[in-house]
């Protein structure tokens, strides 16, 4: 089987297995949809009191929030992505034979996080999205080019979310119990992606740190391209930028978490 | 043998199980310090939030930061004390998937008991603190016209909040008898509760309100009797002056009508074993 | 006889939901056991087998009050095992053989320790059936070691001790050898044995390996579809089966297969014979024959194999 056909597989592999937990996703629909509405009332007040907070008006920050959490599931923001299988693997020793695999370890983590990615969009992520663009006052645009855009930018949140989660669960290899890590990743994964604010409402030099790191990729982006609010192609490079990064660290840590279970032979 | 007393025996039992997963925890000291820590800053950063908030605007829904830090505090802190000390039923879910619920099922103890104290983590203790902070800083930042009753409601709004909170943590964990993969449910009354109550209820819809008051009463935790100490009007209009002190009346409600639907949900699974 | 465990006419029905289209459910009923009625006495060591999803561990459930009956009457020690859960719960011993009552993290005396506090075990009790399974259970070495460091053997003989501290009447085991080597399951089946004519604790064994019903069984009750195929001894079992058991003979060299009544030769392999002969016989008049007309140098009888025996009789029931 080529190499193509292999990830394809892997991917609908993780698409096929999210798509069994049909009362799990039912629950996480309900859910997003509770936490927007509290998210869109505040919202709301906040740019009441403030107009023009961060360049939005009130109906492109109602638009983030529902944004927010249609991606939620999606980018395994708070984590609950293939990391937590991964990282058992580490803790129980498994990972060692995955190690001796033809296949290649992030490669096929990756396959199968993207095909799990894909089923939460569409079955987390659009019932949400659809409720809030419903019931409230939205930012959306109603040309085909600027959804391609989005959805662009959506795929390239996957692999930005899925860069920083490898790292997150390599770092099994080196600490017993991953729950530090995870906490971790749960704190930056809601803070720094905008979850609970718009990082453009940040201020000041905060808000330019938050502006540049690798997570404002996953909910900030894929919302401006989509509002219009940022132009498309530096959007991309931006991402493409991190995801490379992330990757390629990803790779490095990979090798050395190798070394690290031949010298302690498995 | 003796008369047999759940409510002593469940505590007993309790005990003797948290007990044991203090031990467990502190097993991976590091671990433990680096995950309290962890819980700390996860929590704190929704004040954080509410913050960076207020240094863009000086109210919010007609509320200064002060009187949102209070409502805040509250909120935090009583779900923390909800969540410290039966925060792990909802693992319920899992262990009538896997089985293990049978373990809890054979020995001499309430199961209810068994189950929250599962899994017991101190760490989350960090909770009660940061949300105590946050109260502590609006208690000294808001200009309240204290008197002897205010003084009095605010511990008893921790405790009744804390009751109510279990009593949806309860609720929530004898749903996952029926639908065992729905844990995420009851996250939306749980930690979106507890989220909801952070803001004042002028921000929300007039539907949302009358819903968090009359159907699922978590207005009471805070909301209605915190607007009486911060001298504000009641988030409903035609509620009567009495009800900023009905939040002890409305735990043992919540408290009740938890405990039967824990026993419905437990004599469920015990008919079927699903 | 004082009938210790009481089943009556026992029934449990589940209703399954069966997923048929994307939102389409069939309700169906399942009887997982059906009118099951059975007595255990004090003192008596049985043998529960079945296939998978026979209603075999419905019954334990049911016994040790996990599971209400549908129908029917159920009595443990005279309790009411569904109304009386944690009355019962400290005259019984539970082990469940692919699920760990012990603590993971901790050593394993901790997890003893619990069971003292938990069971109200009197200290002078608890040190004495401490100190008694530790010695027949060979769990010294262990006390101090965490759980999770413990091999799949050491852990059932920690379970085992778990759930006898408390001194329970009765004392339910399912699949208590699974997965462990030939070592360990000689090791548990020798306590077993022990603790049944030592302090005449109750035994109900569940198992997938009949060797452990073999050597520690005088009873087995077999089940199937959640009714009672079979009940009694061991023995009988082989004649309801209609199992045969088999004459391994040596002769002085190679011959044609051996010529005698009642009795069919299976296999022959030089001077060496398999003749296969119904179990509920005896094998003496046999023996004799051979030795009479046949150049004997030696011989064996082997027991049949149970295994082979139920399936026979699972075989015959689904085709009636």
């Amino acid at each position: 089987m080529g190499a193509g056909r292999l990830y394809a597989a892997v991917a609908t592999g993780g698409f096929r297995r999210y798509a069994t937990y049909r009362a799990a996703t039912a629950a996480g629909v309900f859910t997003n949809t509770a936490f927007g509405l509290i998210l869109v009332y505040t919202y709301l007040a906040l740019w009441e009191e403030k107009p023009h907070l961060g360049g939005y008006d009130q109906a492109q920050a109602v638009t983030f929030v529902w944004l927010g959490q249609a991606l939620y599931a999606t980018l395994a923001i708070q984590g609950g992505g293939f990391e937590v299988e991964f990282m058992e693997r580490i803790r129980t020793g498994e990972v060692a034979i995955d190690l001796y695999r033809p296949v290649d370890l992030q490669g096929w983590w990756l396959a199968n996080d993207l095909g799990r990615a894909l089923f939460q969009l569409l079955g987390r992520g659009v019932v949400p999205f659809a409720f809030g663009a419903l019931v409230f006052e939205t930012a959306l645009p109603d040309d085909v080019g600027t959804w391609s855009a989005f959805l662009v930018s959506v795929a390239l949140a996957m692999v930005v979310s899925f860069g920083i989660r490898y790292l997150v669960a390599l770092t099994g290899f080196w600490l017993i119990d991953g729950t530090g890590a995870l906490q971790a990743l749960m704190v930056t994964g809601i803070f720094c992606s905008g979850m609970t604010l718009p990082l453009n409402a940040f201020p000041g030099t905060l808000g330019e740190i938050v502006r540049a790191l690798p997570w404002a990729a996953q909910v900030q982006v894929p919302a401006d391209v989509l509002m219009g609010t940022a132009a498309p192609l530096p959007s991309f490079l931006f991402q493409g930028a991190w995801a490379v990064v992330l990757l390629a660290a990803g790779r490095l840590l990979q090798t050395a978490a190798a070394r690290r279970v031949v010298v302690q032979g498995g | 043998m003796g008369e047999y007393r759940p409510l002593t025996e469940g505590l007993r039992a309790y005990r003797l199980i948290a007990g044991m997963w203090v031990r467990s925890t502190l097993t991976y000291r590091a671990s433990f310090a680096m995950t309290a820590f962890g819980g700390l800053v996860v929590t704190g950063l929704d004040f954080v939030t509410i913050v960076l908030m207020f240094s863009r605007v000086d109210v919010l829904g007609g509320y200064s930061l002060p009187e949102v830090a209070f409502l805040y505090g509250l909120s935090a802190t009583s779900f923390g004390l909800a969540d410290l000390a039966i925060g792990s039923a909802d693992r319920l879910g899992r262990r009538v998937r896997d089985g293990t619920l049978d373990i809890l099922l054979v020995r001499p103890a309430p199961v209810l008991a068994q189950v929250a104290a599962d899994r017991f983590a101190l760490r989350r203790i960090g909770r009660v603190a940061q949300g105590s902070l946050v109260l502590g800083y609006a208690l000294i930042a808001s200009d309240i016209a204290w008197t002897p009753v205010k003084a009095l409601m605010v511990p008893g709004m921790l405790v009744c909040g804390g009751a109510i909170f279990s009593a949806v943590f309860v609720a929530g964990a004898a749903f996952q008898f029926v639908a065992q993969d729905a844990s995420e449910v009851q996250h939306a009354f749980t930690y979106g509760g507890q989220t909801l109550l952070q803001y004042p209820p002028t921000v929300f819809g007039k539907e949302l309100v009358r819903g968090v008051t009359f159907m699922f009463p978590l207005a009471f935790v805070n909301w209605v009797p915190a607007a009486y100490v911060l001298g504000r009007p009641y988030p409903l209009g035609g509620l009567p002056r009495w009800a900023a002190f009905a939040p002890p009346l409305v735990a043992v409600g919540c408290c009740a009508a938890a405990a039967l639907a824990w026993r419905a949900g437990l004599r469920s699974y015990r008919s079927t074993g699903s | 006889m004082d009938a210790f465990i009481e089943v009556d006419r026992v029934e449990k029905v589940f209703e399954v939901r069966r997923r048929t289209g994307f939102m389409k459910r069939v309700k169906r009923q399942v009887r997982a056991v059906d009118s099951l009625s059975f007595t255990v006495a004090r003192g008596e060591m049985v043998g529960y087998i079945g296939p998978n999803g026979a209603g075999k561990s419905t019954t334990v459930k049911m016994l040790t009050g996990i599971l209400m009956p549908s129908a029917g009457r159920l009595r443990v020690a005279g309790i009411d095992p569904s109304r009386d859960r944690t009355r019962l719960a400290h005259r019984i011993g539970v082990v469940f053989g692919q699920r760990t009552t012990l603590w993971w993290d901790l050593p394993l005396i901790d997890s003893y320790r619990l069971a003292h506090r938990m069971y109200r075990i009197p200290d002078a009790r608890y040190r004495e059936n401490l100190e008694r399974c530790v010695e027949l259970l060979e769990l010294g070495a262990l006390l101090d070691v965490p759980v999770r460091q413990l091999s799949l053997g050491q852990r059932m003989r920690g379970d085992i001790a778990a759930a006898l501290l408390h001194d329970p009447e009765v004392l339910y085991l399912d699949e208590p050898t699974i997965g462990l080597d030939v070592v360990s399951k000689a090791k548990v089946r020798g306590f077993l044995k022990e603790l049944n004519a030592g302090s005449g604790t109750t035994v109900l064994l569940t198992t997938h390996d009949l060797q452990d019903i073999e050597q520690l069984c005088s009873r087995v009750m077999v089940i199937d579809h959640g009714r009672l195929m079979y009940d009694g001894a061991l023995a009988g079992l082989h004649e309801a089966g209609e199992g045969e058991r088999t004459l391994v003979v040596d002769l002085e060299r190679e011959l044609p297969p051996i010529e005698a009544p009642s009795c069919r030769v299976v296999r022959v392999a030089g001077p060496r014979q398999w003749l296969a002969f119904p179990a509920g016989r005896s094998a003496a008049p046999l023996v004799a024959h051979i030795a009479a007309e046949y150049p004997l140098v030696d011989l064996s009888v082997r027991e049949p194999d149970i295994e082979a025996v139920i399936a026979k009789m699972y075989a015959e029931k689904a085709v009636s």
